[in-house]
C-alpha cells in the first residue's frame, strides 16, 4: 500500500510513461551493447586492447575540439540566451581559410622546412577569422534583436549559418579543400601513461588544453571575464554598475569565436579537408557537449565535449558492435529476477531513475532468454545517429547537464 | 463535509520550506482571506492548490476527492480557478478571445466538430462566446462593446485584474483563488473591488479564497481569516480575532528586518 | 517645441552614415561578382539586349543602399524630415563610393590572378564587368552608373508620393513581366495569341525594348491614378474586415482560386505545371508547419522527416520494388484501394508525430527546435543506412512508384497538370482544416499556450494534449506532401529529404507571415514560384545554385526587419505594433467616455 503523500511526490501521467519507455530503451541498448562488447573482447571476437586504445585517444582529441567550438554556444548562451547555430559556420570559416595559408606555405616550403612555425601562422590566421566573423555576426544579425523572444535570434542564427555556408560555397567552390600532410615526425606514436598516442593527436590534445586554460584565466582572473560573468547573471544589473554591456558581449563572441578558429586548426590537423558544409555536424556535436556540460558552464562544456568524442569514437565501435553478442541464458535470468526486484522497489520509492534501471534490467533478460542479438551492417555509417541520438538524449533527460547550468534566471524558463 | 480540505500540506524548494504541514479548509459560499508577511509562503499556497506546484506531502480534497498531483487544467476542470499576483493576461488575445478561451474545460467539440462545423459546434461556439459577454458584462460597461475586440493589452492596470477575475470565471469554477485582486489599485478601485468579490460570492455563488496586503480588504470581505507566517499556519479565525492575536502582531511587527524580503 | 525650420544645406549630411553605407554597397557588389552570381546570371535577360539578370543583381545595390543611406525615419510627435537635394547628394555619393571599391576591387581582379582561392574571379568575369571594353572605360563606367544609380535611390525620397509609386510600380512591372515568360508565353500560346507575346518577348529570352517601354508606362499610369500602396490598402482592409464580410470575401476569394486552379493548368504548359506543382507540395507544407510553428509555437526544425514518413510509406504501399513488403496498392482517389493507401499514410504520420512530439513537447523552444532536428536526421540517415535497407532500399531508395490514379486519369509526374490538380485538392483541404481549427476552442487553445503556456494551462487548456494535437495535424499535412511528391517524381531516396527542406519550409512561413493563412499561400508562391525549392527549379532557374544563400539572407533580413512576414496575421500584428493599436485604443475610450457623459 503507497500512502497518498508517496503518491503526491511527483506528477507521473502517460507523457511520463513514454518518456520512462525511452529511458529504458536506451539504458538496455547502452548496457547490451557495452557489456556485449567487453564480453566479446574478451573470447577474443571483439576490439583488440590497442583498437580499444586508439578510439579512446581519436575519442579525446576529437572531443578537445568539440569542447573547444562548444564554448563559443556555451558562453553565448550563457550571455544572450539563444543557440547560436552560426557557430559552427565561424569555426569552418576559420579552418577554411586556414587552409590557404597553409597551402601558401606548403608551395613555398615553410611547411616542411619549419612546421612549427608555420602551423602557428595558420593558427593566428585562423583565430584571427573566426573571431572577425563571429563577431561581424553578433553585430549585424543579433544585435538588433536583443531583447526579442527567444526564438527569434535562433531563426536569425539559422539564417546566418545557411548564408555563411552557401557564401564560401560560392568563394571557393564545392571542392573539398585538403591541407598539406604534416611531417613525418608528427605522424609517428609517441607513449604517454600507456597510451600510444599518435603525435598530431597529442599536438590536439595539448594546443586544447592550452587554449582552454587560457580561456579559464580569461574568464576567472581579468576584469573582462568578470564583466562577462555579470551580464551573464544580470544584463540590467550588470549596466547599471558601470559595465558596458553591449563591448562585453561582442568580447564574448569574439573569445568564443577564438576558440573556434582554435579548434578549425585542430579539426584540420586531425581530418585534413574542409568544405562549406565542414561546420554544420561538428556544430550540432559541440551545442549537444555544451548542453551536456551544463550550458553557461565553461568547464562543463569542455568535459561535455571530451565526453561527447569518447561517446562517438566508442559509440558505433563498441556499443553497436556488441549488440551481437547474445546474452548468456543463465545472465539472463538473473538479470531478469534482479529487475524484478528493482522494479519493486521502484514502485515503493516512485523514482524514476530506479524504475528505468529496473525496466532495463528486465529488457535484459528478456533478450538473454530470448537470445536475441543484433547484427549491424555498415557501422560507421551510423556514427552520426550516435552523435545526433546522444544530443537528442540529452536534452529530453538532462537538459540543465551534468555538471549544472550557469544561466541568468530569464533564460531558463 | 468542507467543500476544500487541506492537511499537512508541505513543499520545499531546494533547502527552503515554503510550506510546513499547512492545514486549511473552506464550506461552500465562505469567503477566506489568506494573510501574511512577504514570503510566507502564500502564493506557494495557492500554485499547490491549483497545481502548478505538485506538493511533497499532504492531501488537498476538493469535492470528496484528493487532487494532489493532479494537472493544473485537470484541477481547473474540476473547478477551481485563479488569477495571478503579477497579473498575467494572454495580451495579443483580445479581451472576448480572453475570457473564451477560459471555457476550453467546459466544452468539448474536438477536431471533427470543428472541422464539419456541426451544429454542436456552432451552438458550443454561440454559446461560449454569449457566456463570455455575460461574463465581462457583471464588471459593468468596462470591459464590453468595443472593448471586446480589442487585444487585453490595451486594457489599464486595474481592468487588467478584472479581466483576469473574468477569465477565471469563465472556466465555471465553484472555488476561486484570488492572488492580490487590489494590488496597485487606488482606493476608490479597491473600495468597488472590496463589493465585487462580496457580488462573486452573493450573487454567483463562487466560494472564494483571497490573498490580500490590504487590511480595510480582509475585514470587509472576510468570513475568517488564516495567517501564514514562514509557511505555517499561526492563526485562524475572524478578523477581529486575528488582528488582536498577539503572534500576527509579531509576524507582521516583531521582526521588520524580514519584512522586505 | 521649437517651431522654426531651419533650411538644411545640401551638404548637411551624416558623412559617416553615406561613407559606411558606400562601403557596404562596394562590397555587396564585389561579393556578389566573386560569387559568380553575374557571370552565371547574365544567361537571363530581362530586357534584350540592354539587361540581363546577372547585371540586374549589381545594379539594385547602388540604388538600394543609396536610399538606405539617405533614410529617415519619421519619428512619432517630430516633424517630418525635410527632403531636399541633401538626399541627390547623398545618394550620389554613396554610389560613387560603392562604384570606387567595386572598380578597386575589378582592378585588384585583373592585377592578380585569385582564382586559385576564388575560382570564380577569372578573366571572363573581368570582360564582363568591364563590356569588354578594358578596365580603364569599364571602371570609370562603373563609377559613373553607380553614382547616377545611387542619386537615383537618393531621388526616391524626394519625389513625391504618387511619382515615385509610378516609378517603381514601372520598374517592378517590367521586371515581374520579364520573370513570369514562360507562363506568359504558355497562355498566349493556348489563346492562339502569339502575335502579343512575340512581340512583348525578344528571341533569346526577355522583355524587348519597346515591350517594356510599353509595360513600364501602363504600369505608371495605372499607378498614378490609384491612390495609397494598392497592396497595403488591401491588406489592412482585409484584416479589419469582421464577420460577414469578411465570410464574404473569402467565398469569393476561394471562387476565384477554384476557378484559377481548374483552369490555370489547361492552359500552362509542362514547365509552367510543374512550377505550380511544387509551389503547391511546399505549400501544403507550410500550412502544416504553419500549425505547429504559427498557431501552436513549437518551432519544428525536423518537419522533413514527417514528410519523408509520408513518402516512404507511399512508396512501400504501391511499389513493386520495394524490398521488403509488397502490397502493391494502387492510390486509386476513387476506390477503396486508394483509400486504404492514405488511411495508412496518415496514420503511419500521425504515430510519428506521436513519437517525436511526446518526447519533446516538454522541452523550452529553442531545445525543441534542435531536439526535432535531430530527430529529423536520425530519420535520413536511418533510411540511408545499411542496416534497414532491406526494408527501405538504402542509398537507392525505392524506384517504381507507380503513377496516381483517379478514375481513367493518370496522375504522376510526367503529366505535370495532374499532379498540379491533386496538389490543389490538398491544398484546399489543408485551408480548410487550419482555418477551422484556428476559429475553434482548438484554436483559442493554440494561442493561449503560444502566450503563457503556464496560464493556459491553469486555466484548464490540456497543454500537452493541444501541443501533440499541433505536432501530429502538421504530420499528417506534411505525410500528404510526401505521398504526392513519392508519386509525382516516381521514386524515393534519402537525399531529398535533407534538412534544407525543413528550413525552406520554414522561411516559407516566416516571410508569409507565422499563423497566417494566406501569408503562407503567399510565401510559397513567391518563394517556390521565383527561386525555388531545394532541388526544383523556380522561375528564375538561373538562381539555382545561390538560392539557398537567398533564403538564408532572407531568413536575417525578415526577423531583422519585418518579423512579421509579408502577410501578418492579426494576432502577430497586435504582437508587434503595439504602440499603436495602443493609441487607437486611447482614442476609442475617449470617445466612449464623452458618449458617457452626454
Amino acid at each position: 500500500m503507497t500512502t497518498t503523500a508517496e503518491r503526491a511526490d511527483f506528477r507521473f501521467n502517460w507523457v511520463d510513461s513514454f518518456l520512462l519507455a525511452l529511458r529504458i530503451a536506451a539504458i538496455f541498448v547502452v548496457v547490451w551493447g557495452t557489456v556485449g562488447a567487453l564480453a566479446l573482447g574478451f573470447v577474443g571476437e571483439g576490439l583488440s586492447g590497442s583498437a580499444w586504445k586508439d578510439l579512446i585517444v581519436a575519442g579525446l582529441a576529437q572531443g578537445s575540439m568539440y569542447g573547444l567550438i562548444a564554448l563559443g554556444y556555451s558562453m553565448v548562451y550563457g550571455v544572450l540566451g539563444f543557440i547560436n547555430f552560426a557557430h559552427g559556420e565561424v569555426f569552418m570559416a576559420g579552418a577554411m581559410v586556414g587552409f590557404f595559408v597553409a597551402d601558401y606555405f606548403f608551395t613555398s616550403g615553410l611547411w616542411v622546412s619549419n612546421f612549427i612555425i608555420a602551423i602557428l601562422i595558420v593558427l593566428v590566421v585562423a583565430v584571427a577569422t573566426s573571431t572577425f566573423t563571429a563577431v561581424l555576426i553578433e553585430k549585424v544579425a543579433y544585435r538588433p534583436l536583443r531583447n526579442s523572444p527567444r526564438l527569434i535570434p535562433l531563426i536569425t542564427s539559422i539564417g546566418v549559418s545557411f548564408f555563411l555556408q552557401n557564401a564560401v560555397l560560392g568563394l571557393v567552390g564545392p571542392a573539398v579543400k585538403t591541407y598539406p600532410q604534416a611531417p613525418t615526425w608528427l605522424s609517428q606514436k609517441i607513449s604517454v601513461l600507456g597510451l600510444q598516442i599518435e603525435g598530431t593527436k597529442l599536438l590536439v590534445i595539448v594546443i586544447a588544453v592550452v587554449s582552454m586554460i587560457g580561456l579559464w584565466l580569461f574568464v576567472e582572473r581579468t576584469k573582462t571575464g568578470r564583466a562577462m560573468r555579470a551580464v551573464a547573471e544580470d544584463k540590467e544589473i550588470a549596466a547599471l554598475m558601470g559595465i558596458d554591456v553591449d563591448r562585453t558581449i561582442v568580447t564574448t563572441f569574439a573569445v568564443g569565436g577564438a576558440m573556434a578558429g582554435v579548434a578549425g586548426i585542430l579539426w584540420a590537423l586531425l581530418f585534413r579537408g574542409v568544405s562549406f558544409i565542414t561546420g554544420f555536424l561538428p556544430g550540432i556535436k559541440a551545442f549537444t557537449a555544451a548542453v551536456l556540460g551544463g550550458i553557461g558552464n565553461l568547464v562543463g562544456a569542455m568535459a561535455g565535449g571530451v565526453l561527447l568524442g569518447l561517446f562517438e569514437s566508442l559509440g558505433p565501435n563498441v556499443v553497436l558492435r556488441g549488440l551481437r553478442w547474445e546474452i548468456p541464458f543463465g545472465l539472463g535470468i538473473a538479470a531478469l529476477a534482479a529487475g524484478i526486484a528493482v522494479a519493486v522497489l521502484a514502485w515503493r520509492r516512485g523514482r524514476v531513475s530506479v524504475a528505468s534501471l529496473a525496466g532495463a534490467l528486465i529488457m535484459l533478460g528478456v533478450a538473454g532468454i530470448g537470445q536475441w542479438s543484433i547484427v549491424i551492417p555498415g557501422l560507421t555509417q551510423l556514427k552520426d545517429v550516435v552523435a545526433f541520438s546522444a544530443l537528442v538524449l540529452v536534452l529530453i533527460f538532462k537538459p540543465s547537464g551534468l555538471f549544472g547550468e550557469q544561466l541568468a534566471d530569464e533564460d531558463r524558463a | 463535509m468542507h467543500l476544500l480540505e487541506i492537511t499537512g500540506l508541505t513543499k520545499s524548494f531546494g533547502g527552503l520550506q515554503a510550506l510546513g504541514g499547512v492545514d486549511f479548509h473552506i464550506d461552500e459560499l465562505e469567503i477566506v482571506s489568506v494573510i501574511g508577511p512577504n514570503g510566507a509562503g502564500k502564493t506557494t499556497f495557492f500554485n499547490t492548490i491549483s497545481g502548478l506546484v505538485v506538493p511533497d506531502e499532504g492531501r488537498i480534497v476538493f469535492e470528496d476527492e484528493d487532487i494532489a498531483g493532479l494537472e493544473p487544467s485537470e484541477i481547473t476542470r474540476r473547478g477551481i480557478a485563479r488569477t495571478f499576483q503579477n497579473v498575467r493576461l494572454f495580451p495579443d488575445m483580445t479581451i472576448l478571445e480572453n475570457v473564451m478561451v477560459a471555457q476550453h474545460c467546459r466544452t468539448e467539440t474536438g477536431v471533427w466538430g470543428a472541422l464539419f462545423n456541426t451544429p454542436t459546434f456552432r451552438n458550443e461556439e454561440r454559446a461560449i462566446e454569449e457566456r463570455a459577454k455575460d461574463i465581462l458584462g457583471f464588471f459593468g460597461t468596462r470591459l464590453t462593446g468595443y472593448r471586446f475586440r480589442q487585444p487585453a493589452y490595451v486594457l489599464s492596470y486595474a481592468n487588467r485584474r478584472r479581466l483576469e477575475i473574468a477569465r477565471a470565471m469563465g472556466t465555471m469554477p465553484r472555488l476561486l483563488l484570488l492572488d492580490e485582486p487590489t494590488a496597485g489599485m487606488n482606493p476608490k478601485e479597491t473600495a468597488e473591488l472590496t463589493g465585487l468579490i462580496r457580488k462573486l460570492r452573493d450573487e454567483k455563488g463562487f466560494t472564494i479564497v483571497v490573498i490580500e496586503h490590504e487590511m480595510r480588504v480582509v475585514r470587509d470581505v472576510s468570513d475568517r481569516v488564516v495567517v501564514l507566517d514562514h509557511g505555517v499556519k499561526i492563526a485562524e479565525g475572524s478578523y477581529d480575532d486575528v488582528s488582536s492575536n498577539p503572534d500576527v502582531i509579531e509576524a507582521y511587527l516583531g521582526r521588520p528586518a524580514e519584512e522586505g524580503a | 517645441m521649437n517651431q522654426t525650420v531651419t533650411r538644411r544645406s545640401a551638404t548637411d549630411l551624416d558623412w559617416d552614415r553615406v561613407r559606411r553605407w558606400g562601403i557596404y554597397a562596394g562590397l555587396t557588389m564585389a561579393f556578389l561578382s566573386s560569387i559568380g552570381m553575374v557571370e552565371n546570371l547574365d544567361k537571363r535577360i530581362i530586357v534584350d539586349p540592354i539587361l540581363s539578370l546577372g547585371f540586374l543583381a549589381l545594379l539594385w545595390v547602388p540604388v538600394a543602399f543609396g536610399y538606405a543611406a539617405t533614410y529617415e525615419e519619421a519619428k512619432e510627435g517630430m516633424a517630418a524630415p525635410e527632403k531636399g537635394e541633401r538626399d541627390l547628394v547623398g545618394g550620389l555619393v554613396t554610389g560613387l563610393i560603392g562604384g570606387l571599391f567595386f572598380v578597386a576591387f575589378i582592378a585588384i581582379a585583373d592585377a592578380v590572378d585569385l582564382r586559385g582561392v576564388f575560382p570564380r574571379i577569372g578573366p571572363a568575369l573581368i570582360d564582363l564587368l568591364t563590356f569588354d571594353r578594358g578596365v580603364a572605360i569599364g571602371s570609370l563606367l562603373w563609377l559613373v552608373i553607380s553614382g547616377l544609380l545611387g542619386m537615383f535611390g537618393g531621388l526616391l525620397h524626394v519625389l513625391p508620393d504618387r511619382v515615385r509609386r509610378a516609378v517603381t510600380n514601372a520598374l517592378a512591372a517590367v521586371f515581374l513581366v520579364a520573370l513570369v515568360e514562360i507562363a506568359v508565353v504558355d497562355i498566349f500560346e493556348s489563346l492562339r495569341l502569339t502575335v502579343i507575346s512575340d512581340w512583348i518577348y525578344a528571341k533569346n529570352g526577355g522583355v524587348t525594348i519597346a515591350g517594356a517601354v510599353v509595360i513600364a508606362a501602363l504600369a505608371a499610369l495605372s499607378s498614378v491614378r490609384s491612390e495609397g500602396d494598392a497592396v497595403v490598402r488591401f491588406r489592412t482592409r482585409y484584416a479589419t474586415m469582421e464577420g460577414d464580410e469578411r465570410k464574404r470575401f473569402n467565398l469569393i476569394a476561394g471562387a476565384v482560386a477554384v476557378v484559377l486552379a481548374v483552369v490555370l493548368p489547361m492552359i500552362l504548359g509542362g514547365l509552367t505545371n510543374e512550377l505550380l506543382a511544387n509551389v503547391g507540395l511546399f505549400l501544403l507544407m507550410a500550412l502544416g508547419l504553419n500549425l505547429v510553428v504559427g498557431y501552436a509555437g513549437l518551432l519544428d526544425l525536423g518537419y522533413v522527416a514527417f514528410f519523408a514518413v509520408g513518402a516512404y510509406t507511399t512508396a512501400i504501399l504501391t511499389s513493386p520494388l520495394s524490398p521488403k513488403w509488397t502490397p502493391m496498392l494502387t492510390l486509386d482517389f476513387f476506390s477503396i484501394e486508394g483509400w486504404v493507401v492514405m488511411v495508412v499514410v496518415v496514420a503511419v504520420a500521425a504515430l510519428s508525430g506521436l513519437v517525436v512530439g511526446t518526447p519533446v513537447i516538454r522541452l523550452r523552444g529553442d531545445y525543441l527546435a534542435i531536439v526535432t532536428l535531430g530527430f529529423g536526421e536520425i530519420v535520413r540517415i536511418l533510411f540511408l543506412s545499411d542496416w534497414l535497407a532491406p526494408a527501405f532500399g538504402g542509398a537507392q531508395g525505392i524506384r517504381n512508384i507507380p503513377a496516381a490514379v483517379a478514375g481513367p486519369v493518370e496522375i504522376n509526374g510526367t503529366k505535370p497538370q495532374t499532379i498540379f490538380y491533386v496538389v490543389v485538392v490538398f491544398v484546399g483541404i489543408a485551408i480548410y482544416v487550419a482555418w477551422r481549427l484556428y476559429h475553434s476552442r482548438i484554436g483559442r487553445a493554440w494561442a493561449a499556450l503560444r502566450e503563457d503556456e503556464d496560464v493556459a494551462e491553469a486555466m484548464g487548456v490540456e497543454t500537452t494534449k493541444m501541443k501533440l494535437l499541433a505536432f501530429i495535424t502538421g504530420a499528417i499535412l506534411a505525410s500528404f506532401g510526401g505521398m504526392i511528391f513519392a508519386v509525382k517524381v516516381g521514386s524515393v531516396f534519402p537525399s531529398s529529404f535533407k534538412l534544407i527542406v525543413s528550413i525552406i519550409v520554414l522561411v516559407i512561413v516566416i516571410v508569409g507571415g507565422m499563423g497566417s493563412i494566406p501569408g503562407v499561400v503567399v510565401g510559397s508562391l513567391v518563394l517556390i514560384g521565383i527561386l525555388g525549392g531545394p532541388t526544383q527549379p523556380g522561375l528564375l532557374a538561373e538562381f539555382g545554385e545561390f538560392k539557398l544563400l537567398i533564403y538564408g539572407a532572407l531568413l536575417v533580413f525578415m526577423m531583422l526587419r519585418r518579423p512579421e512576414g509579408l502577410w501578418p496575421s492579426v494576432q502577430r500584428q497586435r504582437e508587434l505594433h503595439q504602440e499603436e493599436i495602443l493609441q487607437d485604443a486611447w482614442l476609442k475610450a475617449e470617445a466612449a467616455d464623452e458618449e458617457g457623459k452626454r
